[in-house]
């Protein structure tokens, strides 16, 4: 029942070699979900299959959630198991590690991925060293969803890309779906994952509309996606660097040069072989992310090609796109100015290409 | 329930009294000698707090401990000899040599782990809690913790939530006085820390941590309580570690006096006078003692043998195996362990 999502978020479909891995029925209309109807409808057919899984956090209940995501799934499961908490972010993550040690399959939803600072004692210590300081003798299934991101206008303490910090520690697993098939099938599989989760949401893709399977269809954690495949350079781009890359891609493709993106979608574990085949393939690799550049996710896909078999097949250096090292600023110029836009992905692309 | 006129329970509690101290003056022991390396947290002098407390509860009900953890683990029922070759760093230890003496659980009898982070554990009991209270089940949770844990954030959200939501959860304070160096007479503007109860509408009392049935006592009417529905309870014990925090103590925030007058409070020695019938003053004292000098001896050499036995059960076992380190990072997809079963 597990299948690879392929599908392509946004208006950006590739035309150049679409990369179609599993069977897509080629029927009907597919039926199109937003991405945060599709993370609603992955946790609502989890709580209707498993009586362990329940949600909680600030303002899911009858406000529906800050961004709208768990909407009306209180009128459909109840105050207990879509469960209203003070403001207290390690309170409820703590709940969390404790309910799940306890037999239990939660998911927390923090607000906004910023917040997880507060929480960082039971996310970093206990829920992922718990497993292991125990040798093996307990597991904590859990859940941690949270929005990340930039471009709303919330400033330097709402508007963060945290995914390093969380994948850096080992027992995290860390998921940053960029599609809405993604948002469903790599939410189920991190309920079902016996070990903490960290699910990375991004604001500016919860309204972004594709196609979604109606059955509870998983992605399985650790698996590449290749949204685009072309032979001049390799993009790997995570959260709503996907859809920009996609979006440079076709413009490069009109100037006649021809980009892969592949999507690593989860970052613990990853899979870096499939990264590492079409890097082979290309000769070239631009790493796009929203963070800030030092210490970013991007360095550790850079080292991670390099030490590969695919160094000696390159034609240019590794070369990463990035987050500038700044908090990210309010005035809607400045923040636009902090990340990576597609303008940018082309020109760099490009350079890549042309000049080596 | 009374520990102190009925043999049995008497038995009970003298002996894992006097279990956790030979453990712990074993465990101190070996370190003087470089037997054993890492850091250790001794409770000697505390032992009257996990006894009294866990004799209140049943099976199935869960604890969450501190990092200086090894009486309520053994209070809760833990293998002796898989505690110490934990600490001995065996691959037959509780964790596999993982975790060491902060880290310690024994989930099969409701152990949910010791922690080395203060307060740690006090927002994972209320979790605890929460998933009792979904299953609609009748367990009871346990957290203990030290006076330094009640000024950490961790602490106040994990209470607050276990107190709205009604769960069944005993927090239990072991105040021994000091967090680190740090006096709780400087480190607190309240009186007793009970106090602090009242700020998150719950049940607070304070009672002597040196007397297994004072504590026991408020402990069960707390688990009571808990059990029947009706939320969530503080309990502040008061008592006294006699060793150092750690290692590295040299007690130089505290005097010889201070320490001298509370090993004149010996938990253990009180309880065998009063059991004994000799009635320690203010205690109330049997006209027909409970236990017989005879009984009494019988439950110290029974507590050092079991020390022993686990010492050299534990040193015997296999070396933590380095080719196996990286394996348990995470469980394999469909294992997954809770509520006291594996798989």
């Amino acid at each position: 029942m597990t299948t690879t999502s392929e599908t392509v978020n946004g208006a950006a479909a590739p035309e150049s070699g679409p990369v179609t891995g599993s069977a897509t029925p080629a029927a009907a209309e597919p039926r199109t979900l937003t991405y945060s109807e599709a993370v609603r409808e992955a946790m609502a057919q989890a709580m209707a299959a498993d009586e362990r899984v329940f949600l909680f956090g600030e303002d899911v209940g009858t406000y529906g959630g800050a961004f709208g995501v768990s909407g009306d799934l209180v009128h459909r499961f109840g105050t207990e198991r879509v469960r209203d908490t003070p403001i207290s972010e390690l309170g409820i993550v703590g709940a969390a590690v404790g309910a799940g040690l306890a037999g239990m399959r939660p998911i927390v939803e923090i607000q906004f991925s910023d917040f997880t600072a507060q929480a960082m004692d039971q996310i970093a210590n206990q829920a992922a060293k718990i497993h292991f300081m125990l040798g093996g003798a307990a597991t904590v299934p859990m859940v941690l969803r949270a929005p990340g991101g930039s471009g709303t206008g919330a400033a330097a303490q709402h508007s963060q890309s945290l995914e390093a910090w969380f994948a850096h520690v080992p027992g995290l697993k860390v998921v940053m779906p960029s599609t809405a098939a993604d948002a469903k099938g790599l939410l189920l599989s991190a309920i079902d994952d016996p070990n903490p989760v960290i699910v990375l949401e991004h604001k500016l893709l919860y309204k972004q509309s594709g196609p979604v399977p109606e059955e509870p269809v998983r992605v399985p954690l650790g698996e590449t996606a290749v949204r685009r495949t072309g032979g001049d350079v390799t993009i790997v781009a995570t959260g709503v660097m996907v859809s920009r890359a996609l979006e440079a891609a076709e413009r490069l493709a009109a100037d006649g040069v021809s980009a892969s993106v592949l999507d690593p979608r989860t970052l613990r574990p990853l899979d870096d072989q499939t990264i590492v085949d079409s890097v082979a393939a290309t000769g070239r690799a631009l790493l796009v992310q929203e963070a800030p550049k030092t210490g970013g996710f991007m360095s550790e896909i850079a080292a991670r090609i390099v030490e590969s078999p695919a160094f000696g097949r390159l034609q240019a250096p590794v070369s990463r796109l990035c987050g500038l090292d700044v908090p990210i600023p309010y005035a809607p110029q400045l923040e636009q100015a902090a990340v990576p836009q597609v303008d940018d992905i082309v020109a760099k692309a490009g350079e890549l290409v042309r000049r080596w | 329930m009374t520990l102190t006129t009925e043999a049995g329970r008497a038995k009970h509690a003298l002996t894992t009294m006097w279990t956790i101290r030979r453990f712990e003056e074993a465990v101190d022991d070996m370190f003087a000698r470089g037997l054993m390396h890492g850091t250790m947290h001794l409770s000697i002098g505390q032992e009257a707090v996990p006894t009294g407390a866990c004799m209140a509860l049943s099976e199935g009900d869960y604890i969450t401990s501190t990092h200086r953890g090894h009486g309520h683990c053994i209070a809760k029922g833990a293998k002796l000899d898989a505690m110490m070759a934990e600490l001995l760093a065996k691959e037959t230890g509780y964790c596999r040599g993982r975790g060491g003496s902060m880290h310690i659980a024994d989930v099969a009898t409701g152990n949910l782990g010791a922690n080395g982070i203060v307060a740690g554990g006090v927002p994972i009991a209320a979790g605890a809690g929460l998933a009792v209270r979904m299953r609609g089940g009748s367990q009871v949770v346990v957290s203990f913790f030290g006076d330094g844990a009640v000024n950490e954030g961790a602490w106040h959200e994990g209470v607050n939530l276990a107190a709205i939501w009604d769960l069944p959860v005993v927090f239990v304070c072991e105040n021994n006085r000091y967090g680190m160096s740090m006096s709780v007479d400087r480190a607190f503007n309240v009186d007793t820390l009970a106090e602090r109860a009242r700020g998150y509408g719950i049940p607070g009392v304070t009672v002597d941590g040196n007397d297994p049935q004072a504590v026991h006592d408020v402990v069960a009417e707390a688990v009571q309580r808990a059990r029947s529905g009706g939320g969530p309870s503080f309990v502040e014990a008061l008592t006294y570690r006699w060793k150092g925090h750690s290692k590295s103590d040299k007690n130089l925030y505290r005097t010889r006096e201070e320490i001298e007058s509370w090993r004149e409070r010996d938990p253990i020695a009180a309880f065998e006078a009063v059991v004994t019938g000799g009635g320690a003053a203010g205690s109330a004292s049997s006209e027909v003692p409970t236990l017989s000098e005879s009984d009494v001896e019988e439950c110290r050499t029974l507590a050092r043998d079991r020390v022993r036995e686990a010492i050299r059960t534990a040193t015997a076992a296999p070396d933590a195996d380095a080719a196996t380190l990286t394996d348990a990072v995470y469980a394999p997809a469909g294992e997954s362990i809770a509520g006291g079963t594996r798989g």
